[in-house]
């Protein structure tokens, strides 16, 4: 029996503002309703309770706000995909905006799989320049950057240098490349890492923000972007707190 | 400053599911608040995943903001963890649509579902920075009104709110407005002036404007307090649900949420008697939404929420005259990706509804909920709810003939004459089923869940004394003891000291409220959560209010007593209830008036409305003592009566 034909398409979209605060969860549940909003032939699985055909790529951590979130959709007739961004992002609470599409040709290895490393920036109103830098200086001299974490319900020390890539300050952020092969590192134990002395109880607290900007692929030493945005296309902003 | 945002945001990165404080959802707007327009914060005192999906509140939250004299806004209780970080930065509570303080907006107006839900209401209006009680309310301090079901009795929170409204909420909510807006237009000169305007509203009670007076334990009378405030209140009822096809669009919220779905409302009211139930009894007569409407209310909804499966909400669902053409017409309608997904709540027990079920369940079946309440016949007939063995054994054999594997049967416990032959025929009706399920499939089994009673205001069973916490477990014991061996028979109970918490509330008097504010400062808020609830806090609070839980919630009141609620009315003559509470006594059932001349409640003939339903006969299965039907085994009637015109009604007059 011949495959049906199906039009494979990944988007990028973004996360920013007040619906930082959606799961990863709810942004999958609200990508199912604005997908049936906008009527597009979205491909379903077979059996008792069919889903549609899509998958998405890393978890943003809730709270956690990107310029750069991916997932794939399988259609199962051919759309306008230039047309693809507008139509969902109309579909789309304030704060997803779809930014770009691309087709899927042959064969594809999945977005979890296939990202190796992402892009944060890290900023708060209480952090400067000279905070960054020094964090970024102490951290990447560390031979090891222990943590313990607990992993189904058993404590575990791990340790993270190997998943950091690169730290640099540039002005008020904290710009970190982080491996997402192996044992990841989450944004907000970077934040601890990389400010041990900040105290939330203190007043007024305000929580370190983490922007994911980038995520990337990389193939023989070469790195690019998972889509990446044309140059002339202002890069939206996050919301400021 | 309007928006609270910018101090809120922070603390949502501390708690658990922020997502829930953000608004945002589809549906939701961004008002246009102005001086001169009267601004409601539609609160709901109980957590967003219980509130978003209230049809009450979505619905009025609709209608004021399409008002060019109104903004509305909506707010739910806070969990405990951001409610303390609230007030330890000294926030407050707010409005998760534009994250106004709470204390801004002109009122605040929460839907009581349930009572014990009594304890939030008063923590979010001290969260709001508001006084609780309205003695100590200032001339700036919003308007603190209940409306819902409970409210038809609310004395219990006399005390603590400026209005009560009783009954539908479409009509009155503008006339509140337009009191209001005027009273803000002259200059907002006095609170009182204000609420002795609203008291002269249909279906709006002030409670500060009527005396009530005692005499030791008896309530002698309430009475007004003025010549222009009424003696009795009596709800407002919105004639033909056809003209308002509300919400047009539904919240869509970006977490999830109890009821996760498309919600239509197909009809309003119930006429099945059944005499524990008090939304039956306040929500009379039975208005159907005409079918066209219902479609078309399905069609929008889906695409602009883009949610796969739609509830269809009523009483009793399979009583609505074109059941069975709405559900082809949703099944014919379904486009893009995959069928639409058809809920039916509150189903009758018989085969016709198993039809039905069977109709709308896509794939896979697992479970089947049918409420016989009570254990036999005898005591099905005292509590009119006229189901016979061969109604449910005929169901229970369709349904699990038809695939389903597990029933789920809900009972009632601790009714008027109530024995343990009762409780124990549970058990049987029970072992019944699973043997019937047997021989279909092996993994047959039925899960009964036991609810304690609480007699409600307004309905026969008023004056019925609760069972003590302790009768409640004697009767769960047996029934477990009795359940334990019978292999398929599942047995899950509610908590009976729960039971008499609710009891306490239920049918109080103003004395009550410090009780209640009792309990509250003491941290008893969430008494719905089994995790939050605390009895010792209720039984310890009447005591230091020197009130007897017995004399409020287990004697049998008497005939010629002055009940708290007997200044307030859902239109049900206070004759009617008594003689029917008799006829409960005596066991005999009482039709439904849909379909069989009209005994006069007192309603349709008070309120000069009537019913409006599309067929003037039962549908097939509509049982309840009509004799013109009763289903029986495995005969599952293919259609309904048809409408005889497609836009027009036809109506029966007067029940």
């Amino acid at each position: 029996m011949d495959e049906p034909v199906t039009t494979r398409v990944r988007l990028r979209y973004t996360k920013l503002g007040k619906v930082r605060f959606t799961s990863h969860r709810d942004a999958a549940r609200l990508w199912e309703r604005a997908l049936r909003k906008t009527g597009l032939p979205v491909a379903s699985t077979q059996g008792f309770t069919p889903r549609p055909k899509i998958s998405f790529g890393l978890a943003l951590p809730t709270g956690g706000e990107s310029l750069a979130e991916y997932l794939d959709v399988e259609l199962t007739d051919a759309v306008d995909i230039d047309a693809l961004p507008a139509q969902l992002a109309a579909a789309l609470p304030d704060g997803f905006d779809v930014v770009a599409s691309q087709a899927l040709v042959g064969r594809t290895v999945s977005l979890q799989d296939d990202v190796t490393s992402v892009t944060w920036e890290l900023f708060a109103p209480w952090l400067t320049a000279e905070h960054h830098a020094q964090a970024a200086e102490r951290l990447l001299a560390a031979s090891t950057l222990p943590i313990d974490r607990v992993r189904k319900g058993v404590r575990a020390r791990d340790d993270v240098r190997p998943a950091v890539i690169q730290l640099r300050s540039d002005g008020d952020r904290l710009v970190a490349d982080l491996a997402t092969v192996g044992r990841a590192l989450r944004p907000g134990e970077l934040v601890e890492l990389a400010y041990p002395h900040c105290d939330p109880s203190s007043e007024p607290f305000v929580a370190v923000r983490a922007l994911r900007t980038h995520q990337w692929i990389e193939h023989d030493e070469v790195r690019r972007e998972v889509i990446s945005l044309p140059t002339d296309v202002p890069v939206p902003t996050p919301v400021s707190a | 400053m309007t928006s609270l945002w910018s101090r809120v945001e922070p603390l949502l990165s501390q708690v658990q599911k922020p997502a829930r404080y953000i608004g945002c959802e589809d549906g939701a707007v961004t008002p246009r608040h102005a001086p001169a327009k009267v601004s409601w914060l539609l609160a709901y005192p109980d957590t967003y995943e219980i509130g978003l999906p209230n049809q009450g509140l979505q619905i009025l939250y609709e209608i004021l903001n399409e008002r060019d004299d109104a903004a509305a806004e909506r707010a739910y209780a806070p969990w405990g963890d951001l409610e303390s970080l609230l007030r330890s930065h000294d926030v407050g509570l707010f409005s998760i649509d534009t994250h106004r303080h709470a204390a801004s907006f002109d009122v605040i107006a929460f839907n009581l579902a349930a009572e014990l839900t009594y304890t939030n209401v008063l923590n979010m209006v001290d969260l709001a920075g508001v006084p609780v009680r309205t003695e100590h309310r200032r001339l700036e301090d919003p308007f603190v009104v209940i409306g819902g079901h409970c409210a038809f009795n609310p004395e219990p929170l006399a005390d603590y709110v400026d209005a009560a409204v009783l009954g539908d909420g479409e009509e009155v909510i503008g006339d509140i407005t337009e009191v209001l807006h005027h009273w803000k237009q002259r200059g907002s000169p006095s609170r009182e002036e204000a609420l002795r305007a609203l008291a002269t509203i249909d279906g709006v009670y002030v409670p500060s404007l009527y005396d009530v007076t005692y005499n030791g334990p008896r309530l002698v009378a309430v009475t007004p307090r003025f010549p222009d405030v009424p003696a009795t209140v009596d709800k407002r009822t919105v004639a033909d649900l056809g003209e308002w096809p509300y919400p047009k669009r539904p919240l869509a919220p970006l977490t999830e949420v109890v009821h996760d779905r498309l919600s239509v409302e197909i009809f309003r009211g119930c006429t099945r008697g059944c005499r524990f139930c008090q939304a039956g009894m306040i929500t009379r007569p039975v208005r159907e939404r005409p079918p066209e409407q219902v479609r078309t209310m399905i069609a929008d909804g889906l695409a602009r929420t883009g949610y796969d499966e739609v509830s269809l909400t009523s009483l009793s669902t399979a009583d609505f005259s074109d059941i069975g053409g709405v559900i082809d017409g949703i099944q014919r309608d379904a486009t893009g990706c995959g069928a639409t997904t058809v809920n039916l709540p509150s189903l009758r027990v018989d085969a016709f509804t198993v039809g039905l079920a069977g109709q709308v369940a896509a794939g896979r079946r697992s479970g089947l909920t049918f409420a016989p309440e009570a254990g036999s016949f005898r005591l099905r007939q005292v509590i009119n709810k006229l189901i016979t063995e061969p109604d449910l054994y005929g169901a229970a054999d369709s349904a699990f003939a038809s695939g389903w594997t597990r029933l789920k049967l809900y009972f009632l416990t601790g009714l008027p004459t109530e024995t343990d032959e009762d409780t124990l025929g549970i058990a049987e009706l029970a072992r019944n089923c699973v043997e019937i399920g047997k021989r279909y499939t092996g993994r047959a089994s039925v899960t009964v869940s036991l609810g304690g009673f609480v007699p409600k205001p307004h309905t026969p069973f008023q004056w019925f004394g609760q069972n003590s916490i302790d009768e409640l477990r004697r009767k769960i014991f047996l029934l477990r003891d009795d359940t334990k061996r019978s292999r398929g028979v599942q047995l899950k109970w509610h908590d009976p000291a729960a039971t008499l918490a609710e009891g306490i509330a239920s049918r109080g008097d103003r004395r009550i409220g410090r009780v209640i504010e009792r309990v509250w400062r003491e941290g008893g808020t969430f008494q719905e959560w089994g995790e939050h609830f605390s009895l010792d806090k209720w039984t310890t609070a009447m005591e230091a209010e020197g009130l007897s839980v017995e004399w409020y919630v287990e004697r049998h009141r008497e005939r010629d007593e002055v009940l708290p609620w007997d200044h307030l009315t859902a239109g049900l003559h206070k004759d009617f209830l008594w003689d029917d509470w008799r006829d409960a006594l005596d066991g005999h059932g009482l039709e439904d008036c849909r379909w069989t001349p009209c005994y006069d409640c007192g309603v349709c003939t008070g309120y000069g409305i009537e019913h409006v339903v599309a067929s003037s006969s039962a549908p097939a299965g509509g049982s309840q003592g009509t004799g013109q039907d009763l289903a029986v085994g495995d005969v599952i009637p293919v259609a309904l009566s048809v409408r005889r015109e497609p836009a027009g009604r036809e109506v029966t007059v007067g029940g």
